[in-house]
């Protein structure tokens, strides 16, 4: 018998076994209505899948499906609109939140959220973010903070941390002659047309368990009418990091994490304004 | 009720607008079209409930258009030629998403920050695609401050009929002047129909999902994507080309020129005409679909062509490439926002046409 048929078998086994265990009474997890059957293209231990499945259970768990319409970055999750079984426009690099606004401002009924990389919200969209932020736009806005750009390749982003290797900072980020990482969540926490700031992480299951929470807030407050809500994600780029997936995360959680340190920056309760 | 009113060509514009039911104008400020959001920030939202809206760039409110429009509510905005330069990356997105809206021109003189007076220095950018990919247009010159309040509802329909966006290419002079204009009734603002096919409006339980997007990164889907814009563009060419022709039937010579040069050029053939000069006017009134026969036919019937400009010659090669060779056609110019006199462009029409003053 070749190694190939050998494995076959195996795995014809373990199919078997999984078979007789994966039964309707057993079922605890399941794919939420609002997320496509679509295979995902992330790499793997991408941090996007997650957040992707986070507001999919979020839209079904409000029952707002057929109220939510959502916008595409360019980036990774240029392809969000191919897991997200909602209506969704796909955005110029860094508009995401001015054609936010454009929905919202003539669908004021409708639930709006762009979702956004770094790149996309804190480099060429940065002043489209900052004036939505300012302007109060009652829209969600989930922002995915890795540290790099991935579509293009792991070039420097400005969130990139000081010293962090990339493609375009191939000995390190100089703080002295490429700028010091750009804390844009901090930023709009100063705005007065924020009303919820929060930075989350999705690496840890206690983590994915507090986003999925912000998420959630972030669109019962956009129905209260509130204004800009805005929530970070610290995310991982295994491929462009040039690490494993368990390597991405205990990077994340020893270098980012202190530079980006979770929790809310901004809440009902706690007004910076 | 017929409503007669002066008013400048850019509040006419604002007025038509509202009139027209138009849901919702985004824009910045730039001289000289700021009126058209003056007159709207005042009227627009007390009247009809339509969104107004100041963003903070021309690349932010043609995006908040593409948003809008991608709802399928009829969505604008309007500027002036350094402006609509920062707006081309979102047309060209906006025209490969097939969204229907109303941008505008109030074209001023460049290249650069250039100068606040009128210019038709952006013919090419509007007429050839501006940003990048293969698209175009549907482009409305008005001549008049009347035209500025028509071509609103116009553009709105033309724009629906395709899913496509349509420009008004005016300048700063029509934008300034005051003439006198008739109003169409209020238009209720209403929902399209047919925007369960495509547009993002919320997914209801008994449809796929609607996806607006310019991004087809397979090549064949994308050159399907390229072929189907074509396809429509050659429709457009069918059946919207609009031109005006002014005495042509017995002239012998013919002055091609659009917007408001072709109304300086109107009253230069009329003195030609007293001088036994048999001189007839065609305006384009569509840029794109250009009135390509119809100056071809025209073409066989006189001894040369002058094509007026207020730049430094780019209809000119449209002209040219409809005539193809039959007569000659000249050019004459002025830029930098200089508009040209009825009498310079006679003079310029006997240098270049006749020779010598008759």
């Amino acid at each position: 018998m070749n190694e190939k048929t050998m494995l076959d078998d195996e795995h014809y086994e373990n199919v078997l076994r999984e078979e007789s265990i994966c039964t309707t009474e057993n079922l605890v997890y399941e794919r939420p209505e609002t997320l496509l059957d679509t295979p995902l293209h992330y790499c793997p231990g991408c941090g996007h899948g997650v957040v992707h499945r986070l507001i999919a259970e979020v839209i079904d768990e409000l029952g707002i499906q057929e109220q939510t319409i959502g916008v595409a970055p360019v980036g990774c999750a240029v392809f969000a609109y191919n897991y997200l079984n909602i209506d969704m426009s796909e955005a110029a690099h860094g508009r995401a939140s001015a054609v936010a606004t454009g929905i919202k401002r003539v669908m004021p009924e409708k639930y709006v959220f762009s979702y956004q990389g770094d790149g996309d919200l804190a480099a060429i969209g940065t002043a489209e973010t900052i004036h939505t932020c300012n302007r109060g736009e009652n829209l969600l806005i989930i922002f995915i903070n890795n540290g790099i750009y991935g579509m293009t390749g792991g070039q420097m982003a400005p969130t990139t941390l000081p010293g962090m290797k990339s493609t375009t900072s191939p000995f390190g980020r100089n703080v002295k002659s490429m700028g010091a990482p750009l804390k844009i969540t901090d930023l709009v926490a100063q705005l007065p047309g924020t009303y919820y700031v929060t930075r989350q992480s999705v690496h840890k299951p206690a983590n994915v368990r507090k986003t999925k929470k912000a998420i959630l807030k972030g669109f019962q407050y956009q129905k209260e009418d509130k204004g800009t809500c805005f929530v970070e994600v610290v995310s991982n780029c295994p491929s462009n990091w040039k690490m494993t997936p368990l390597e991405s995360n205990k990077f994340l959680e020893d270098q980012m994490l202190p530079f980006y340190p979770l929790g809310d920056l901004k809440t009902p309760e706690r007004k910076e304004n | 009720m017929k409503e007669l009113k002066l008013m400048k060509g850019n509040e006419a514009l604002a007025e038509a607008a509202i009139r027209a039911g138009c849901d919702a104008y985004f824009g910045y400020p730039i001289t000289p079209q700021s009126e058209v959001l003056e007159y709207l920030s005042r009227e627009a939202e007390a009247r009809t409930g339509m969104v107004v809206l100041q963003a903070e760039s021309e690349v932010a409110s043609i995006n908040m258009v593409y948003g809008a429009a991608g709802t399928g509510k009829k969505s604008m905005t309007s500027s002036s030629s350094p402006g609509v330069s920062l707006m081309q990356e979102g047309i060209s997105y906006i025209a490969c998403a097939e969204l229907p809206c109303l941008l505008v021109n109030v074209n001023r003189g460049g290249p650069g920050l250039g100068t606040i007076q009128p210019s038709q220095g952006d013919y090419f950018q509007t007429v050839k695609g501006g940003g990048h990919g293969d698209y175009k247009l549907i482009v409305l010159a008005p001549s008049t401050v009347q035209e500025m309040a028509d071509f609103v509802d116009l553009s709105f329909e033309l724009a629906f009929k395709y899913r496509n966006p349509v420009m008004i290419l005016s300048d700063g002079a029509l934008g300034q002047m005051m003439e006198k204009v008739e109003l169409q009734p209020q238009k209720e603002r209403t929902i399209m129909p047919g925007l369960d096919e495509w547009a993002t409006i919320g997914k209801p339980a008994n449809r796929s999902h609607n996806v607006i997007t310019s991004l087809h990164i397979q090549p064949d889907k994308m050159e399907e994507i390229n072929i189907h814009l074509q396809k429509k563009y050659r429709t457009i060419e069918e059946n919207e080309v609009r031109v005006e022709m002014i005495n042509c039937e017995d002239a012998e010579y013919i002055i091609t020129a659009y917007g408001l040069v072709a109304r300086i050029c109107t009253k230069a053939a009329e003195l030609a005409r007293e001088k036994g000069i048999k001189v007839g006017v065609i305006r384009p009134i569509t840029l794109f679909p250009f009135p390509v026969k119809e100056i071809s036919d025209m073409a066989g019937k006189v001894k040369a062509i002058l094509d007026v400009e207020m730049n430094a010659g780019q209809m000119v090669e449209d002209v040219r490439l409809s005539v193809n060779g039959k007569v000659p056609v000249e050019f004459y110019g002025r830029m930098g926002g200089i508009v040209p006199t009825p009498e310079e462009i006679l003079v310029a029409f006997e240098e270049k046409i006749l020779g010598g003053a008759k």
